[in-house]
């Protein structure tokens, strides 16, 4: 199982008060976890990739033991800890304060 | 008894305010989609348990939610609780998804619009400004969105389709954005004739269609910007909000940027009615329920400085359809008030005597049971007021 940790306004809307398992056949990557994801949560399409261009929202970030995985491209392995699901798959909004 | 429930979209959550026809106690629900910008709510004028709502986020874009209980629970069209999915895990419906038509058959091609600096800028689909519920049909609704186009949903907002005619009307190239961005933000349906819509956008004017939304024109004429390089053009107005009373459709008024002008050829020619307003900018205008001739506006002192003259909160109304204005203060603060109402945020009820509500960005709403005579804050305390709508209950 994937774990994925969604930020708190993602969680309402997907009315999911934890983190999220997800069941992934084939290799684990940004593309395959976010594909898996929408296809549980449908309400999430469109919030963390661009409804046409299927890019990721400017103020996410895509984050998986403590690196930072937002610039790779979507199709690049996961570390094992996440396929494993020892490690969370982590989607970060940017911190806006002041 | 009937009752009024006033739909509150604000910086931070919407809130449900609702009191039986005295108008006289409130209650006042705890926020929905807290942390969430609330564009607009607005309840459909034939099952007015069916309310839709713009729910947007710079982080994580637009989000279309529906009641069928009058406010109490909420769902994203499509996907209901329970029920997510439809087979091979795709959605019943994508009801954030508002994307630009732009195919052979029906659409336009994407091209640029003006942007701040004068450079052309392409399209880009931001957020709903403004959600417009059909006058017969609960299922139908019309979105107003950034970067200005207009699309409707015939499925209760499962689904949005755009009415490319708009965005293609050949003076795209010329529109631009207002401070607040390329919004379109009001949409006005003729009960009289449903093939024929109002829609205004910040910075463009207004336009008219009147064969259901395939083709459209500017209704610009009259109007006179003096911050734009040619002040009569056909668009680039900036108009703040136009507002009709449903008895009477081809009569429409307007706030603009800087005037209040009406018109009566729906929107063929319009003329200025500021009269004796101690300033004419301003966001809200909106019409009395029963007297056509009644109307409300809410002066802010400039384009630069967004709030009341004189630190005066003060809606004038005209009961002559302009020119001339009376100040209506009896329960508003007149000093030390620096707040905006913003375009969206009038409203009245059809109750007898017609009640009148806004709010601000102060995150008060005012209503009045008596036409604007009095006013009262029936709440004062909310996050900056985005919108301000009501529903008059049977």
């Amino acid at each position: 199982m994937i774990r994925v940790v969604l930020p708190g306004h993602l969680r309402a809307l997907a009315r999911v008060s934890s983190e999220v398992q997800l069941d992934i056949k084939g290799a684990v990557t940004q593309r395959s976890v976010l594909d898996a994801l929408e296809a549980q949560y449908p309400m999430l399409r469109g919030t963390i990739r661009d409804h046409v261009t299927q890019e990721r929202r400017p103020f996410l970030r895509f984050f998986a033991c403590e690196e930072d995985y937002s610039l790779e491209p979507p199709d690049t392995p996961l570390p094992e800890a996440v396929a494993s699901g020892k490690e969370p798959f982590l989607i970060i909004g940017a911190i806006a304060g002041g | 008894m009937s009752g009024v429930r006033v739909l509150v979209g604000t910086r931070k959550g919407a809130f449900v305010l609702t009191s039986d026809g005295k108008r006289g106690k409130w209650e006042v629900s705890s926020p929905h989609f807290a942390g969430w910008e609330m564009y607009h709510l607005k309840g459909s004028p034939t099952d007015p348990n069916r309310i839709y709502a713009s729910q947007t986020s710079g982080w994580f874009g637009q989000i279309i939610q529906r009641s069928d209980d009058g406010g109490k629970t909420w769902i994203q069209p499509g996907t209901p609780p329970g029920e997510q999915t439809g087979p091979g895990g795709v959605p019943k419906g994508e009801s954030n998804k508002f994307v630009y038509d732009t195919s052979a058959e029906t659409g336009k091609p994407l091209t640029t619009h003006q942007f701040y600096d004068g450079k052309q800028h392409p399209w880009e689909f931001k957020r709903v400004w403004h959600l417009e519920p059909s006058p017969t049909d609960p299922d139908t609704v019309y979105a107003g969105v950034e970067d200005a186009a207009l699309f409707r949903s015939t499925d209760g907002g499962k689904n949005w389709k755009e009415l490319a005619g708009l965005r293609g009307h050949g003076t795209g190239p010329r529109w631009q954005p207002g401070a607040g961005g390329m919004c379109l933000h009001t949409i006005i349906l003729d009960p009289s004739d449903p093939k024929r819509i109002y829609i205004a956008i910040s910075a463009a004017g207004a336009f008219r269609t009147d064969d259901g939304g395939k083709t459209w024109k500017p209704i610009n004429k009259g109007l006179y910007s003096q911050y734009i390089p040619e002040p009569t053009a056909e668009v680039g107005h900036c108009v703040h909000h136009v507002a009709m009373n449903p008895s009477r459709p081809g009569v429409l008024f307007m706030q603009k940027h800087w005037d209040v002008m009406r018109s009566d050829n729906a929107g063929d020619s319009w003329k200025e009615v500021s009269g004796d307003l101690p300033t004419d900018f301003g966001f809200v205008i909106d019409v009395h329920a029963h007297e056509p001739e009644t109307i409300y506006v809410v002066p802010i002192k400039s384009d630069g400085e967004h709030f009341p003259l004189d630190g005066k909160l003060r809606v004038y109304r005209s009961k002559t359809g302009g020119n001339e204005w009376e100040a209506l203060t009896k329960g508003l603060p007149q000093s030390n008030c620096y707040v905006n109402v913003l375009r969206d945020a009038m409203a009245v009820d059809s109750l007898d005597k017609c009640g009148v509500y806004f709010g601000t960005t102060g995150g008060q709403v005012y209503g009045s049971a008596d036409a604007g005579d009095s006013w009262t804050p029936i709440v004062e305390h909310l996050p900056a007021v985005l919108s301000v709508e009501v529903q008059t209950l049977p």
